[in-house]
């Protein structure tokens, strides 16, 4: 099966005036399978950020290779790149700073319907059935960002990233922010729409929580100090870590 | 079963509909008086009456003549196009371009934010009247004049208002979605930024109009704005400020006039941005 997302030997490297050089992101290299649920974990500052910034190419990469369903997207720009958007698509860590303030989430959820160039009537009833498949009223659409909760702003959130039926799904630690029994609630409904996708939707799931990605995801890769030091599936890598990051990272939730 | 909470944010909604009403009306009319005041004044404001000057307040001159013996209240009546159109134009120009630059130079970023931002220093560092005044006094005098050397020094502030908002917008999270959405730059400027940024830029401007309906009437002062026997509220002041002691009606007079102008513009202004703003709307 061939890897609707292939990363290859994307490095990032910060300067400020030609000096002061920080290696983000080294040399990384993974593909993405359909159907697939990816986790990537690491720590704070371990370039998990970096690395999806230049996948959804919000961030330009120093060096390497972004190929996304075939075609490489590493040096695309305007109307090419916006494009790209239609099969990649994200969840942010704060739901409520996700949406513009001054929009209402219906309008949040549908922009990137009438930016493929659907007709407002066809956007308002999409957006309603979008919104009760992620398991909020339709009445939601009319609602600013600040009159829902955290949960509930991030279902909208997932909803809009679903609404241009994209192939991938980054979240940026979707859950990290909302309470224990909201981020179970999350899980739930991503769980349940990996299962009624199947193949259509791959998903790259980033995180810092090690139990999570266990219950979440096929595969993970750990990411420390920008460099990839282990791969595998989460139990492989939870009962036999061979890295000293991944071993400290396992006796920290023990 | 508990009782279900009341909000108490409906009440200030209500508020805030009968403040925008009640402004906006006043405004209105405020606008409608000074385009239509030639046909509102009890008496020609030009017509000098020399057997009555500096009369108090009366029945027949409600504020009283000046020391040609015109009518006030006929002169205010008609300083009020002058002053106020004047006033909106100089300040409708500064808010646009002010904004328009700020923006661009926000979101574009790079070499050309670092060439309008240092223009926009210039300016800023020099002292605003005295550069209004060499360029009056290079295009010379008259209102238009006037108009033109205050707009090119009063520009730089919204500039850099609307680059420091554009920059706060663009590295939230929302615009990041906004970007992932497929939005092209017109339509996140459009339909993002500027309704983000325009809530402190409304203000500064509103509060601008009685700054430069103030800074009008002194280059009219100088020679340099609107010229005599023209009635502006600004000039009529600075012109009369001799007899504040035996006459103070004549300079009183413009004076309430800018007070109550400048007034209504600014509580217009404040309540336009609150309306503006999802948050302050009510639930």
């Amino acid at each position: 099966m061939e890897a609707i997302l292939s990363v290859r030997n994307l490095t990032r490297v910060f300067s400020r005036k030609g000096k002061e050089r920080f290696t983000a992101v080294k040399h990384v290299s993974f593909d993405l399978m359909p159907g697939e649920c990816l986790g990537i974990i690491g720590e704070s500052g371990s370039g998990k950020t970096t690395l999806i910034n230049m996948i959804t190419r919000l961030l330009d990469a120093t060096e390497g290779q972004i190929i996304l369903d075939g075609e490489e997207i590493t040096n695309l720009s305007g109307k090419a790149l916006r494009k790209v958007y239609a099969s990649m698509q994200m969840v942010f860590q704060t739901p409520t700073e996700s949406f513009d303030p001054r929009c209402r989430l219906g309008d949040g959820i549908g922009e990137s319907l009438r930016n493929a160039g659907r007709s407002r009537a066809d956007t308002k009833t999409e957006a309603a059935r979008l919104l009760e498949e992620c398991g909020l009223p339709a009445e939601f659409a009319e609602r600013y960002p600040h009159q829902v909760s955290g949960g509930q702003c991030q279902r909208a959130a997932i909803a809009r990233a679903l609404a241009i039926r994209p192939k991938i799904l980054i979240c940026d630690e979707a859950t990290s922010a909302l309470d224990v029994t909201i981020q179970k609630e999350i899980l739930e409904l991503l769980n349940r729409l990996r299962r009624e996708k199947g193949t259509d939707l791959s998903i790259l799931f980033i995180c810092h929580d090690i139990a999570l990605v266990q219950q979440f995801c096929d595969r993970v890769l750990v990411m420390y100090h920008g460099e990839i030091v282990e791969e595998g599936t989460p139990d492989n890598v939870i009962r036999n870590p061979q890295n000293d990051y991944t071993k400290r990272l396992i006796d920290s939730i023990l | 079963m508990s009782e279900p909470t009341v909000r108490i944010q409906k009440v200030r909604r209500d508020t805030l509909k009968i403040r925008l009403i009640v402004f906006g009306t006043l405004a209105a009319l405020l606008l409608i008086g000074s385009i239509f005041s030639e046909h509102l004044t009890p008496y020609d404001p030009y017509l000098q009456d020399l057997m009555n000057t500096k009369a108090p307040p009366s029945a027949e001159h409600p504020f009283g003549t000046d020391r040609y013996g015109r009518d006030m209240l006929s002169r205010v009546i008609v300083g009020s196009r002058t002053s106020i159109f004047s006033t909106l134009l100089l300040v409708t120009i500064i808010t646009v371009t002010g904004t328009v630059v700020g923006v661009f130079c926000g979101w574009h970023g790079k070499w050309t934010d670092t060439l309008l931002m240092r223009i926009s220093d210039m300016f800023l560092a020099f002292p605003g009247l005295v550069f209004a005044l060499a360029v009056a006094g290079v295009l010379g005098g008259g209102l238009h004049n006037a108009i033109i050397a205050l707009a090119a020094i009063s520009w730089p502030k919204y500039a850099r208002i609307a680059r420091s908002q554009t920059l706060a917008q663009k590295e939230t999270a929302w615009m990041k979605a906004v970007k992932l959405s497929g939005s092209g730059t017109g339509k996140i400027i459009l339909k993002h930024i500027l309704p983000n940024i325009i809530g402190p830029i409304l203000v500064t401007s509103m509060l601008d109009i009685g700054t430069m309906m103030m800074e009008l009437a002194g280059l009219s002062f100088l020679g340099l704005g609107a010229k005599p026997p023209t009635a502006e509220w600004g000039s009529m002041m600075s012109d009369t400020r001799s007899l504040l002691a035996t006459a103070p009606w004549v300079t009183l007079a413009p004076g309430v006039a800018i007070f109550v102008s400048v007034m209504i513009f600014n509580l217009l202004g404040d309540t336009v941005r609150d309306w503006a703003d999802p948050k302050m709307r009510g639930r």
